[in-house]
């Protein structure tokens, strides 16, 4: 069996008295696109967010590629250049335009020179769609165009892992749409990738495997078609029957 | 007229203590934000006595008024090393001036929201790479009106390094209405004076909001 991507093994993480995730044991092949569904307040993102050590776990266990997460500045660093992360604000840097901001880590962090840096840009940008946008401010683009930027700039630093943080819940209906095309593309080309979202079509037409949390637990994992269309477990129906009623 | 007599006639005195009062300014100004960074530094490290200093100093600076800090400075200076006025009163208006220069930059990296530090991180950039290319950029732009506006406090602020004999702008008018018994007069010109200098840098603080606020 080849090494998972991403192992989470007994991941226990509380917020004060809170517990958001309870003993928790998840994995990511290389080239799989997982994706984390369920009630908010579940403790998807916060899965999410420890996989790339923004949230620490109290207890358990984080390995990407085998090597266990360790919380130090220079090994965190280290692991997060390889490790792309889409939010669902956004977070791009307003003082930078589109190409600046998908350039700045390549620069900062790879060593690249500044025009390397933007050949690699631009061509990203291209890649998503915006090569007319590149000298563009994020204040001066939509919210599709900005996530799309904000994709590009985890893109530039070549990550062997996509980890997307409810990347269309904060745009407009119809702005949704573009966001999942550059992902479904990422899918197709066989990115790794972990998404939390609540887009139960394009996690149907994606997903490899879609993992159902509840009350800081896996209430279910498996394919689309099983989870999606046949849970077994009664929290797992709830959560769906809710959705669909809407 | 016998006031815009009185002015042109003054103007080459005041003209000196002019110089005195800008050249003043502009050292606490500079003095003062690298003291403020370097206090703000100590404020927010993870070594704790440091913390403790830095609140301490800022207590102690903000707790005293301007004119009982000058004189403590100079008289207590005197008598360890030789200063003249005009260092004395550098000094301790930087000192003064340091503690909400401080306060003012704490803010603007307050105002930056907590996902532009995510974001950074998230790419590998090291924390005093998010801070120089990503926060500070941010947080230069939202505090350039209060930076601003400390510079012109900070301008009339320097009128209390008189009362330590700088020969500056206040003190000249002092001079000037004492030996002509026309204090109205030349407290009037002294006034025209620091109002003028106001409303310069009122207009260069607004070249740079704007220059700011045309990107992004």
């Amino acid at each position: 069996m080849t090494t998972p991507r991403v192992r989470i093994t007994q991941a226990v993480k509380s917020f004060g008295p809170t517990m958001v995730l309870d003993s928790i044991d998840f994995s990511v092949q290389p080239g799989e696109v997982s994706v984390l569904v369920g009630p908010s307040g579940a403790g998807k993102s916060t899965l999410l967010r420890c996989i790339n050590g923004l949230e620490r776990l109290n207890s358990g266990t984080v390995e990407i590629d085998g090597e266990v997460l360790e919380y130090k500045e220079k090994a965190l660093n280290q692991m997060r250049e390889h490790v792309g992360m889409v939010f669902q604000q956004f977070n791009l840097f307003p003082h930078l335009t589109a190409l600046e901001n998908v350039a700045l880590a390549p620069q900062m962090v790879s060593g690249l020179e500044s025009t390397a840096a933007r050949e690699r840009g631009v061509t990203i940008l291209e890649r998503v769609g915006l090569g007319d946008k590149i000298d563009s401010y994020p204040s001066a683009l939509s919210g599709g165009q900005q996530q799309r930027v904000a994709i590009a700039r985890a893109l530039a630093m070549e990550p062997k892992l996509m980890l997307f943080d409810e990347p269309t819940s904060a745009l407009d209906p119809e702005l949704v749409g573009e966001v999942l095309q550059v992902m479904r593309q990422l899918a197709d080309e066989g990115m790794t990738m972990v998404i939390v979202t609540h887009e139960m079509r394009f996690a149907r037409q994606v997903a490899d495997t879609v993992t159902l949390l509840a009350d800081g637990g896996i209430a279910e994992a498996g394919p689309p078609a099983e989870v999606l269309d046949n849970p077994q477990t009664e929290r797992a129906q709830a959560f769906l029957h809710q959705i669909n009623e809407h | 007229m016998e006031f815009i007599d009185a002015f042109i006639r003054s103007a080459p005195i005041f003209g000196q203590g002019l110089l005195i009062t800008l050249a003043l300014t502009g050292l606490t100004i500079v003095f003062s934000v690298i003291l403020g960074l370097i206090i703000l530094g100590l404020k927010v490290s993870r070594f704790t006595p440091l913390n403790w200093f830095a609140n301490t100093y800022l207590a102690i600076v903000r707790g005293m008024p301007l004119i009982a800090l000058l004189f403590v400075i100079y008289f207590g200076i005197v008598n360890i090393i030789r200063v003249d006025a005009f260092t004395a009163a550098t000094i301790g208006l930087s000192i003064h001036t340091s503690a909400y220069m401080a306060e003012i930059f704490r803010s603007g990296l307050s105002s930056v929201p907590k996902g532009q530090t995510e974001a950074a991180r998230s790419l590998g950039m090291s924390r005093v790479q998010t801070l120089r290319k990503v926060i500070s950029p941010q947080a230069l732009r939202v505090v350039v009106p209060a930076l601003a506006n400390q510079a012109i406090l900070s301008l009339k602020d320097s009128s209390v390094a008189a009362f330590i004999t700088v020969e500056e702008l206040f003190l000249t008018a002092q001079r000037l209405s004492a030996a002509s018994f026309q204090p109205l007069t030349f407290y009037t010109i002294v006034s025209i004076y620091y109002l003028a200098v106001v409303g310069i840098m009122t207009l260069i603080a607004q070249r740079v909001e704007r220059y700011y606020g045309k990107r992004g």
